[in-house]
């Protein structure tokens, strides 16, 4: 076992160093005598399948209006990408010059130095044109660490067709939900589908009782507060009472199998499940069977996590005003609309919901209304490992395990300890 | 080879240690005497074993002081020593003691994945041990087809983990599974194979029996077959039965050899980190997080990226197993085993 992570770390080592090797350009230059860019700059995208090609396509042509820099594409999967750029920046080498940047890591990544402020460079172009919710997750510490590039939020999904059958109306509220219980029980069809395994689908409760995680302002643990408890009384509830089924591990496979199979007449999702839905047994003929809407209410308010992704440049880069004027194009207004046209992806620039193609887009016409009422999360460095411990705690509160007082309860003295080095209270 | 595996593995970190610091103390420094007159004598034996010597260290020597090193400091992701472009930010962790295990120590966190921990290695290593040693018994002999069943048995082994990890997680689905459906189709009600704490349990031991089980299969077999049927005959004629026979003559025959694999079992059990964390990511809630996916967390999924308790934990756990394999040889010794 020693041995085997022994050779690991040499593997990963000798990686590294390839990745070094191939990473540096060995041009520093910034700009030639009249003035025009050039060099190499390498942008890491996190985009999934379906999406990467159209940004390769894009991030490429940024070459054809600087004919002198070098694009150079790399499509680093989401869930490792966080952790290989962190060992990359910190390490001196690997690195790339542009990377896309969750919203949640924006301040993560900051914090620790990597980052380039963006303010007054070229980056940051027509600023008042994004969105604010969008914007706010680029700053950290008084300073613009990255530009908005996508948006997105959680909504309620819901199949039309079972809807009418069972004669309910889109509900407005979880209790809403709950009270359709009846009338889908005679179709053999169960309302909801509480997804039980991902703490980010726990958020819209949490908020609907008028919570939240932390009060970044106050500097307050907000998460084993009344509301936090009423959170999970809920969805403790909505599974007792039939209303929702749930799985504490596989929720993905089985909410997307149940809602595309027509056993669950609804669920909250983001922007990015419509695709797989719309291929699904329910929706594949008619698409039009597929309704979404904003999140149902709580007792106390109505809010879904606002999410999405930025574009960041690196500090170490060695071509930094390439890096600024592509992050500039990439988030252009011209960029967004494309984007929107071929992935249906929301942009963050107020003037591209002007354009016409991206007004009639279907996904944008869902998706917008329910953006605007979306909740900022509180863009801290420690704000992704928020997470870890409302997923214990949900587990535990769904399979009977813990109270829902006791689980607020663990969730807040576990917050505490990740937040310790900070004077939260 | 019970002999070999037994040591490399148990007091591996003091005895590279040792063995790299004497030798580069030779190089360095003209010790008169006998030291001097061993090198001048062995200093053939001495070249030879540099190489390995020499890449024990590198290997595994300077990750696991580092490691040692690490656990002693306050050491993060924000205070290491980075390298952003032409920038070098110095470390400004700073040595701390052993504050990082008094904290882990007096945490209810450790204990209760150190139970859990305990539990999952005893049960997967005495049922994996126990089908294994049934398994070989039933192929030690001749009948038809015993290739095939041979390689039908071995097959868990060939497939990599991560692959069987996912089929079994499709197996185990509770909605759409097959178990389930299986379950169902016979008018019993569905079980809920990871989404309740204590089937989640059972669930990621019966995986991971299954993943052992060719091993220890193949080494009892070998074991088995070492054993000169004459033996066996002779019990035989002096009239005894079957059992006494396997308990008085086939048990002792393999005892080396099952004592090591026990051991080696153990050890792999109580860092198996694939199957735990593909198969539940420790959950339902924490309910199947043993000490090495936690270990994992820490270092990997919070942010700051905390490496000094991350190495505390790998410390104790490597502690722990040290402390294990000690008494489980000096029980073995005394029982008359010959380590």
């Amino acid at each position: 076992m020693r041995r085997g992570i022994g050779t690991t770390a040499l593997v990963a080592a000798i990686a590294l160093a390839a990745t070094a090797c191939g990473g540096e350009s060995g041009d520093g230059e910034k700009k030639n005598a009249n003035g025009e860019l050039s060099g190499t700059v390498e942008f890491w995208d996190t985009s999934g399948d379906a999406e990467k090609g159209f940004y390769k396509k894009v991030a490429e042509e940024f070459e054809d209006e600087h004919p002198g820099v070098e694009v150079k594409y790399v499509n680093v999967p989401f869930g490792e990408a966080s952790n290989k750029f962190k060992n990359a920046a910190g390490g001196g080498s690997g690195a790339p010059d542009v990377m896309r940047t969750e919203v949640a890591w924006v301040a993560d990544f900051a914090s620790l130095g990597y980052l380039a402020p963006l303010d007054d460079t070229a980056a940051v172009d027509d600023k008042d044109d994004y969105l604010p919710q969008a914007w706010g997750s680029t700053q950290y510490d008084g300073k613009t660490y990255a530009v908005p590039q996508v948006i997105d939020t959680l909504a309620l999904f819901y199949n039309k067709g079972l809807l009418e059958k069972a004669g309910v109306e889109v509900p407005q509220s979880i209790e809403e939900i709950k009270d359709s219980t009846k009338a889908f029980e005679k179709n053999d069809v169960t309302p909801f589908y509480l997804r039980g395994d991902d703490p980010y689908w726990f958020l819209p409760f949490l908020y609907g009782e008028g919570g939240d995680m932390l009060d970044a302002e106050a500097k307050k643990i907000t998460v084993d507060d009344e509301p936090g408890v009423k959170a999970f009384e809920v969805i403790k509830d909505l599974v007792d009472s039939e209303a929702a089924t749930t799985d504490t591990t596989n929720g993905w496979e089985n909410m997307q199998k149940s809602f595309k199979d027509g056993k669950v007449a609804m669920m909250i999702n983001g922007p990015w499940a419509i695709e797989d839905t719309l291929a699904g047994k329910q929706f594949k003929d008619d698409e039009d069977n597929l309704g979404v809407a904003a999140v149902p209410a709580g007792s106390a308010g109505q809010g879904a996590p606002q999410g999405g992704h930025n574009y960041s440049v690196y500090a170490g880069s060695d071509n930094l005003d390439a890096s600024y004027e592509f992050v500039k194009y990439m988030s252009s207004a011209e960029v967004q609309k494309r984007t929107t046209e071929e992935l249906s992806l929301l942009p963050t620039r107020a003037s591209v919901y002007e354009e016409k193609t991206v007004e009639d887009n279907q996904m944008v016409q869902f998706f917008k209304p329910a953006v605007d009422k979306a909740v900022e999360r509180p863009w801290i460095a420690e704000g992704n490992s928020l997470f870890e411990p409302l997923r214990v705690q949900m587990a535990d509160v769904l399979t009977g395990k813990t109270k829902p007082e006791a689980a607020a309860e663990k969730a807040g003295e576990e917050y505490a300890k990740l937040l310790k080095d900070g004077d939260w209270k | 080879m019970a002999v070999e595996t037994g040591q490399s593995v148990a007091p591996a970190a003091g005895g590279d240690a040792r063995g790299r610091g004497r030798g580069t103390g030779e190089k360095s420094s003209k010790v008169p005497g006998p030291l001097r007159r061993a090198m001048a004598t062995h200093w053939y034996a001495w070249a030879m074993v540099a190489p390995v010597v020499i890449v024990i260290g590198v290997i595994i020597g300077y990750p696991l002081f580092r490691g040692v090193w690490l656990s002693l400091t306050d050491a993060d992701e924000a205070n290491v020593a980075r390298t952003i472009g032409v920038n070098e930010i110095e470390a400004t962790y700073e040595f701390i003691g052993l504050e990082n295990y008094r904290a882990i120590l007096t945490d209810n966190v450790f204990w209760d994945r150190l139970g859990w921990t305990v539990l999952w290695t005893v049960g997967c290593v005495s049922v994996t041990f126990l089908l294994g040693l049934v398994l070989a018994t039933m192929l030690n002999r001749k009948l038809r087809g015993r290739a095939v069943y041979r390689i039908a048995i071995i097959l868990p082994w060939g497939i990599p983990a991560f692959v069987s990890v996912f089929a079994w997680q499709m197996l185990f689905n509770e909605k759409n599974g097959i178990l389930n459906r299986i379950l169902e189709g016979g008018g019993i009600e569905g079980v809920p194979w990871l989404g309740d704490p204590t089937w989640a349990k059972i669930s990621v031991i019966a995986v991971n029996v299954w993943l052992g089980v060719p091993f220890m299969l193949v080494a009892l077999l070998g074991a088995l077959q070492s054993i000169p049927s004459e033996l066996l005959e002779a019990a035989e004629v002096d009239g005894a039965n079957a059992w006494q026979r396997f308990r008085n003559v086939t048990l002792p025959g393999i005892r080396s050899v099952s004592s090591t694999v026990v051991l080696l079992s153990t050890i792999w059990t109580f860092n198996m980190f694939p199957v735990i964390y593909l198969l539940t990511r420790g959950g339902p809630g924490d309910s199947t997080e043993i000490l090495v996916t936690y270990a994992y967390r820490l270092s990997f999924l919070n942010s700051p990226r905390d490496f000094a308790t991350s190495a505390a934990w790998g410390v104790l756990i490597l502690l722990l197993l040290m402390l294990f394999a000690v008494f489980y040889r000096r029980s073995l010794r005394k029982q008359g085993e010959v380590w």
